[in-house]
């Protein structure tokens, strides 16, 4: 059974039609890769998933439960955890009292100060730093270890590279592929289609709201990608 | 040495607005709402006790541990029936209810106390005029010694409560970011809720001592507003600490004024306000346009 079902889901922006009819499955230890052009509707997907965005039709279910009507708050202590695009830290608040707001209501797990540190070795010593403070690197660590003081059963992490250093985009995605070989179900979208073929078990690619490829990540093409990333032709379903 | 009197007089009184202006600041740092029924709240706590201390034998102080998760429940449900739902249609719209809710208390007390000038003092015995001699010619009172200290130990104990437990974290991470703030999991709208009912309470326990150590009309609320909101602006607003310098320097600039002239209590209040708001401002501005050492540059 899929930890994750989408079913039919839309999404608006005002009068923007963000999403549109989104079916997507997601099993228990899977990593998916959600790619696709600036606009094409992964963000609102991702947020309508861990409940930021109110869906316009369609159902989330979650563990076989249907989510839809659950308010953000709950579904994060359900098990949905989303790293925010753009970080999002509480930026007056120090490292661990970002780490330890979101451990207050999550589930619990192996995942506290200490492990999150030791899966993050770069923020052991700015724990007690501000994270306004934090260079791009460190509060994307920061982002995505609060996500994971919650002990998700689903991580949705919303362009995690973006803006950061090369040095510190390294350092982010060992950590990633370190979760992921732990068994972590993650919902990645990712501008950097080698990054996201390079971690993903499978691949979903958006263009104007919809999914438009979806496959394993080693039976897709790069050609096939790109087809469908840019809606060159209109690609089949791998 | 009737000046270090006044001094130390000052800082005392400074107390009491930070036990009122601790509830605005607080309210405004979380919610981002400025409560222009502060000061009518602090009235009804203040009317609530004394109308227990009036009918029954019972002391003000007791009354206190009724009247305060009363006030606190007034508090949740302002914001549950009305902040909320007034601050969805934008920033302004909490300034004409929270107005027309002083309105609707003022004339609500009233309705039922009528006009009359009333004081709890009375009720507290001795305590209401007792003092201690610090030196043969420095006397305290111990009333106000009383309230100052509860202000430290309030504001302070907020600040504890905000810096070091989950339930503050929360509190913080809510005023930050609300959006963010559900998705780790933060159920705001209670926590808008909470604050809510921690603001209204120290109102009403504002207006409690303000009853002790002066007397209130239905009518007193906007006064105490005044003061508590000048108070809050000359501390900056929003932070904790602020608003206890900001209330002792208004008690201080205020007791000064009177020792000056019999007339220039308020007067130097404002003073002081209006002076620190126009300071701030010019350093906005200054900042804004790229600093003193651009400005200077740019002079002919």
């Amino acid at each position: 059974m899929s930890l994750l079902d989408v079913e039919q889901l839309d999404a608006r922006h005002g009068l923007l039609h963000a999403v549109r009819g989104v079916t997507l499955k997601i099993a228990a230890g899977e990593t998916l890769a959600l790619i696709g052009a600036n606009g094409a509707g992964k963000t609102t997907l991702l947020r309508t998933i861990a409940g930021a965005h109110r869906p316009a039709a369609g159902r989330i279910l979650f563990d076989g439960a249907d989510v839809s009507a659950v308010p953000t708050y709950g579904r994060l202590r359900k098990g949905i955890a989303l790293v925010p695009e753009g970080r999002r830290l509480f930026a007056g608040m120090t490292v661990k009292e970002n780490l330890l707001v979101a451990a207050t209501y999550g589930r619990p797990g192996p995942w506290n100060i200490e492990t999150v540190v030791g899966a993050f070795p770069l923020l052991r010593d700015r724990l007690n730093s501000r994270a306004g403070n934090l260079s791009g690197g460190e509060q994307q660590a920061t982002a995505i270890g609060r996500a994971l003081m919650a002990n998700p059963r689903l991580l949705l992490l919303d362009e995690v590279s973006l803006g950061l250093a090369p040095i510190a985009v390294e350092a982010v995605y060992r950590s990633l592929e370190s979760l992921i070989a732990g068994g972590a179900t993650i919902v990645l979208v990712e501008q950097d289609i080698g990054r996201a073929l390079g971690v993903a078990s499978r691949i979903a690619c958006m263009l104007e709201g919809r999914i438009v490829l979806e496959g394993r990540a080693g039976d897709i093409s790069r050609e096939q990608v790109t087809q469908a990333y840019f809606g060159l032709q209109k690609a089949r379903q791998a | 040495m009737i000046w270090g009197t006044q001094i130390l007089n000052g800082v005392l009184l400074g107390g009491y607005y930070a036990l009122l202006a601790c509830g605005l600041s607080f309210m405004f740092g979380v919610m981002r709402i400025i409560n222009l029924a502060h000061g009518d709240l602090a009235i009804l706590g203040a009317c609530l006790v004394f109308l227990i201390s009036d009918t029954t034998d019972i002391s003000p102080f007791v009354a206190l541990i009724v009247v305060l998760p009363v006030m606190a429940a007034i508090g949740w449900a302002l914001q549950r029936w009305m902040l909320e739902r007034s601050l969805r249609s934008g920033v302004l719209v909490p300034l004409l209810t929270t107005f027309g809710l002083a309105i609707v208390i003022e004339n609500g007390l009233f309705e039922y106390f009528g006009a009359d000038t009333r004081s709890l003092a009375p009720y507290i015995g001795d305590f209401a005029y007792d003092s201690w001699a610090i030196t043969s010619n420095i006397y305290i009172g111990s009333l106000a010694a009383l309230i100052f200290a509860l202000a430290v130990v309030l504001l302070g104990g907020l600040k504890i409560f905000l810096s070091y437990t989950p339930l503050g974290r929360s509190i913080r991470a809510t005023a930050e970011d609300p959006d963010t703030a559900a998705l780790v999991g933060i159920n705001t709208r209670a926590i808008y809720g909470i604050a809510a009912a921690i603001a209204v309470a120290t109102a009403g326990l504002a207006g409690v001592f303000l009853a002790m150590r002066a007397v209130f009309t239905p009518y007193s609320g906007p006064e105490q507003l005044i003061f508590a909101f000048e108070a809050v602006v000359i501390g900056g607003i929003g932070s904790l600490s602020g608003t206890l310098i900001g209330s002792i320097v208004l008690g201080v600039a205020q007791t000064l004024g009177a020792q000056i002239n019999p007339q220039g209590f308020l007067i130097s209040g404002h003073v002081v306000f209006l002076a620190v708001l126009a300071g701030r401002l010019v350093i906005a501005g200054v900042r804004a346009r790229g600093g003193l050492s651009t400005l200077l540059a740019r002079l002919p």
